[in-house]
């Protein structure tokens, strides 16, 4: 009986999310038609669709399986600047169109992934603190490579060179990517569709997983690794699975979002953008994947509405971010909170909300 | 670390209440913006881009207020058109001036002054060609701004140019022979110059004798780079570097007690006028800059009174503030007899501006520059100042 | 003597590294959160004396000591504010909202004080010593950084080891449940944590301004991440630890930039980070903590 319950209560959520993801993106189509919304959200829905793929991958990390990584942004600048290389690629051959952009998304997924297995496996030997550090260390080495990495394509191929443009040997042909300066002349394939495609498709692979005996097994490391270890559970597989899953999907996503711009360096994809998802994901609630897109979705459309404010607009955002933590993560707070909502809320309710509360207490851990 | 959950519950509540003001705020955005050019007070809408937080922030912060200095002298002058900027922040990074380059676009800009650096600005280019603005940018100096965009022009150097304009000037004033380098090669700008000016250097019997890096990750930290330089016996130093990592350069070298002569580009201008910066340590300094902020003439002057007016310190203006400040003079001038006026579509004033700046025949005489005239690529064509840091005062070198 | 012009240099950048590494490795061992905005603490330390000596005036010595006080008062009035009401939160909780910190000060200094850099003046007014006919030169800040970081080390030590505060320090690092039952207050020691890591960021500011002098409101950020990384390399939560992680990567860096090339220094930093800590999964100096079963 628990079991079915326990079933349908996850199905249901997840449709729940779907059903979010779907509305939204419908309600904005409606919206676009109708010309009633500005050139400047207009604007934020291809990067919003990117940093929702991207919070959901790094909620596979650091909600589901426990480890906090900081170098997420390396693996979505891998899948940035391959996903670039394999456009200007096959634009020769199937034309700068969707089947392009599937095309690179794919091969941006590819690349990250592999680049998950490398760093995956001398990381998952760490734990903790120590775990994230080393992240971080590799989204800094990512970020350097990048700046010193020189790819050119002409009639001969593609010719890469980590010292400078001339060292490429091209004989016509263009550059594609210059050192710091990145690339540039990228063609505009993105849209919100794909964007929307992209997301469903994230959701998909990762409710998926995490619903899976897979994702169970991931959980049970997270929860307690021993205990885990000692029913047979190979946990540094399961930790390389999640990292690497993610991965893959954080370079998908790099790769939607560099196909948005006509320029992008490898500065972008510094610490402080990993940060920047690593917000999503804690604002939304670690492990919880509604939570985090709707984050995503608010932090990215937060500083461009506090443009009036001008000068003092990153300012407020920071106020903003230290207020929202506090808020939902303080005690007494919550509790204040708490007595509020009961005066608005019938008796049957209320038991119900008591029992949520208790699953949810029941659900931290040391 | 142990990750645990973190209350949902009110978080979501949270989110609700902002979803619903960010909802209410988008749309109410949407109504004033469609209509350009409506402006009651008849001023042409001009708008701005560039990074006035973050780490590349002075740059934003002194085209920002180098293009107001002289957006409220246009007003002054009680002319026929007249102005009004809108500046927006974009953190130098692409996606940010892009959003800032939509947020413009629902306020009704007309004509663009920006970006102030080259990643975002090659990304604002696109949309501006596609929406037909017409665009000047005071400082974003990579030729792939400018590239495939008939409405896009620079009102500074491109970075290759200016490397073979510094080659150029360095042998023909016989400044040195054996070259040293130390560029930024995490910065797009330094690069540039480094690779137009390495490709230049031999074949004007320049020998470069050692070439070093830094990123802006490790800019801290110069004495291997010096001690390559002094090692191979450099005579000369080229930096084509910002001042506030060639400030410590000079400073690292004076106490390791290498002193060459040091060369640097138009980034180079401002190292004088950092607060508490010994400027003994730049004497002799030699730098290839448009403008000079301590130079005699009366339009320089009432510039930098003017800039330090507005800013309320008494810090002079850098190249940054006179190149966004030539940029709408320059605007002006082609517009000020033309018949656009505040009501005329973006397109119109783009095609307007376009028979002035893309006619190769438009001459401007600004601060940064006699005579300038802009090639059809839309790269500007002027001559760069040798100036040599005598006694912490720019004395020219021509 | 090139090499041993390189291995000053290196102990040099490395021991303003330690002094940072210090700051966090103190606030992380007892109060267990990366306090990301201890880089910026730093900043605001270089600023107060900078405009201490430069505006006002000022002796050095009595602009190092307003840096301090501003600094150490700042870390307890953002302790109290920001991280104070999230004590029972999660870890991940007070991690973002010290990244709120850091922008928040950065934003701040920013409006308050411009982009334009400033440069700093020494607060160390001594000449260099020159060695072997001035082929080797060891600027005055250098030694005076070495010492300070060497000192803050011992008495850092020494305070956790040998005074009642600092005993209750270790006792609250241990577990905080047992520390209480003891008859500590285990509240107002994490603050004071806070005051003790914000002075030394005070410290380390105006001698990273003094040896680097720059100053623009984002200077901490970066020796902030790399003295985060040379806290976890010596072994997060140890104190001789952090002064050697410190001076290691100060070392490495020069040295990777010396002999290895200035191209890729910041990638073989950290690609030496990893092999230590693949070698040594708890940092050089660190406790490997056996989990119970």
């Amino acid at each position: 009986m628990d079991k079915i319950r326990n079933l349908s209560k996850t199905t249901k959520s997840n449709a729940i999310t779907y059903g979010i993801v779907i509305v939204a993106f419908l309600v904005m189509q409606g919206l676009i038609a109708a010309h009633a919304v500005s050139h400047s959200l207009i604007g934020l829905l291809v990067p919003i669709c990117a940093y929702i793929c991207m919070a959901i991958s790094l909620n596979l990390v650091v909600g589901i399986s426990g480890e906090l990584s900081l170098g997420h942004a390396g693996f979505m600048s891998v899948g940035a600047f391959s996903g670039l290389v394999a456009v200007s690629f096959f634009k020769g051959i199937v034309g700068a169109g969707p089947l392009c952009l599937l095309i690179a998304i794919v091969i941006a997924g590819v690349f990250a992934a592999v680049a998950g297995v490398l760093i995956g496996l001398p990381v998952m030997r760490l734990r903790g603190d120590y775990l994230a550090i080393v992240t971080l260390a590799f989204g800094e080495i990512i970020k350097n490579l990048l700046n010193n990495l020189y790819v050119g394509l002409d009639d001969h191929g593609l010719h890469f060179s980590m010292k400078s443009a001339e060292a490429l040997g091209m004989q016509g042909g263009k550059i594609l990517i210059e050192g710091p300066k990145g690339a540039v002349g990228i063609p505009q394939l993105s849209s919100f569709l794909a964007g929307f495609i992209l997301i469903l498709f994230t959701l998909f692979v990762v409710l998926n997983l995490i619903n899976s005996r897979t994702g169970r097994a991931i959980m049970a490391v997270r929860d307690n690794r021993i205990a885990a270890e000692s029913v047979g559970i190979n946990v540094t597989k399961y930790r390389l699975i999640a990292f690497v899953v993610s991965a893959a999907l954080a370079g998908m996503a790099g790769a939607l979002y560099a196909m948005n711009f006509s320029s992008i360096a490898p500065k972008k994809f510094d610490f402080n953008t990993s940060i920047l998802i690593l917000v999503f994901v804690v604002l939304g609630g670690m492990g919880n994947i509604r939570g985090g897109i709707i984050a995503a979705a608010l932090l990215t459309v937060l500083p461009e509405q506090l443009r009036f404010i001008g000068d003092y607009r990153m300012l407020i955002y920071a106020i903003v971010l230290i207020v929202v933590m506090i808020v939902t993560n303080n005690a007494k707070i919550q509790s204040v909170l708490g007595e509020f909502k009961e005066r608005f809320r019938r008796r049957g309710d209320d038991k119900a909300a008591q029992a949520a509360d208790a699953v949810e207490g029941g659900a931290k851990h040391e | 670390m142990s990750l645990e959950h973190i209350s949902r519950r009110g978080f979501i509540k949270l989110t609700g209440v902002a979803a619903a003001g960010l909802g209410l705020s988008a749309c109410g955005g949407s109504g004033s913006g469609s209509s350009s050019g409506s402006s009651a007070a008849g001023a042409i809408k001009i708008g701005g881009i560039g990074p006035i937080t973050g780490a590349t922030a002075i740059y934003g912060n002194a085209t920002k207020f180098g293009a107001q200095v002289a957006v409220d002298k246009v007003n002054d002058s009680e002319g026929k058109t007249v102005f009004e900027l809108n500046w927006q922040d974009d953190e130098g990074d692409a996606e940010k001036a892009v959003n800032a380059y939509n947020n413009l676009m629902d306020w009704g800009m007309q004509i663009l002054v920006g970006t102030t650096t080259t990643t975002p600005c090659v990304a604002v280019a696109d949309k501006t060609a596609n929406d037909r603005i017409f665009q000047l940018t005071p400082s974003a100096s990579s030729t792939d701004v400018t590239a495939g965009k008939d409405n896009v022009f620079q009102m500074c150097f491109t970075d290759p140019n200016q490397g073979e304009k510094s080659a150029e000037y360095i042998a023909k004033k016989k400044l040195g022979s054996k070259i040293a380098i130390i560029y930024n090669n995490s910065d797009a700008y330094s690069t540039g110059i480094y690779n137009g000016f390495s490709k230049a250097a031999p074949g004007l019997g320049l020998e470069i004798v050692s070439t070093q890096m830094f990123t802006d990750d490790s800019a801290t930290d110069f004495s291997v780079q010096l001690n390559d330089a002094k090692s191979k016996g450099a005579d000369l130093v080229f930096l084509p570097i910002y001042y506030t990592p060639a400030s410590l350069i000079l400073q690292q070298a004076k106490s390791m007690g290498f002193a060459p002569k040091f060369v640097g580009c138009d980034g180079m201008d401002g190292i004088l006028t950092v607060e508490g910066f010994d400027t003994s340590l730049a004497e002799g300094l030699v730098l290839l800059t448009p403008f000079v902020a301590s130079a005699d003439d009366a339009e320089t002057k009432g510039f930098v009174e003017a800039y330090k007016k507005l800013t309320g310190t008494s810090e002079d203006p850098n190249q940054f503030a006179a190149d966004a400040y030539d940029c709408v003079l320059a605007i002006y001038a082609a517009l000020k007899d033309s018949s656009v006026n505040a009501s005329s579509s973006n397109a119109d004033i783009c095609a307007e501006l376009l028979k002035t700046f893309g006619s190769g025949s438009y001459v401007y005489s600004g601060l940064t520059g006699k005579d300038m005239t802009w090639g059809s690529n839309g790269e500007v064509s002027k001559d760069p100042k040798g100036v040599v840091i005598t006694n912490g005062k720019y004395e020219s070198l021509d | 003597m090139g090499f041993l012009t390189n291995l000053i240099n290196g102990i040099s950048l490395g021991s303003v590294y330690a002094i940072i590494a210090l700051g966090y490795t103190m606030v992380y061992g007892i109060a267990k959160m990366l306090n990301f905005a201890h880089g910026d603490v730093i900043m605001v330390g270089g600023y107060v004396c900078f405009f201490a000596m430069g505006s006002l005036g000022l002796p050095p010595l009595v602009g190092v000591l307003l840096a301090v006080i501003a600094c150490t008062c700042l870390g307890i009035v953002v302790e109290r504010l920001a991280y104070k009401p999230l004590r029972e939160a999660p870890s991940l909780a007070v991690l973002i909202t010290a990244i709120g910190v850091s922008y928040f000060l950065q934003n701040s200094a920013l409006l308050l004080w411009g982009a334009d850099p400033k440069a700093f003046a020494s607060v160390v007014p001594f000449p260099s010593i020159t060695l072997f006919n001035g082929q080797l030169t060891i600027s005055s800040v250098t030694i005076a950084t070495v010492l300070a970081a060497a000192i803050i080390m011992v008495a850092l030590t020494l305070f956790t080891t040998k005074t009642k505060m600092g005993k209750a320090m270790r006792a609250c690092s241990e577990d905080k449940g047992a520390a209480e039952l003891m008859g500590i207050n285990v509240n107002s020691t994490i603050s004071m944590v806070f005051a003790i890591g914000s002075g030394l960021a005070a410290i380390a500011g105006v001698l990273l301004c003094s040896a680097y002098p720059t100053l623009v409101p984002t200077t901490g950020s970066m020796p902030g991440i790399k003295a985060f990384t040379a806290a976890v390399l010596g072994g997060i939560g140890s104190i001789p630890g952090a002064a050697l992680g410190g001076v290691l990567l100060g070392v490495i860096e020069i040295f990777a930039k010396a002999y290895i090339g200035t191209q890729l220094a910041d990638a073989i930093v950290f690609a030496v980070l990893i092999v230590v800590l693949l070698i040594r999964p708890a940092g050089l100096l660190g406790k490997e903590i056996r989990e119970k079963v």
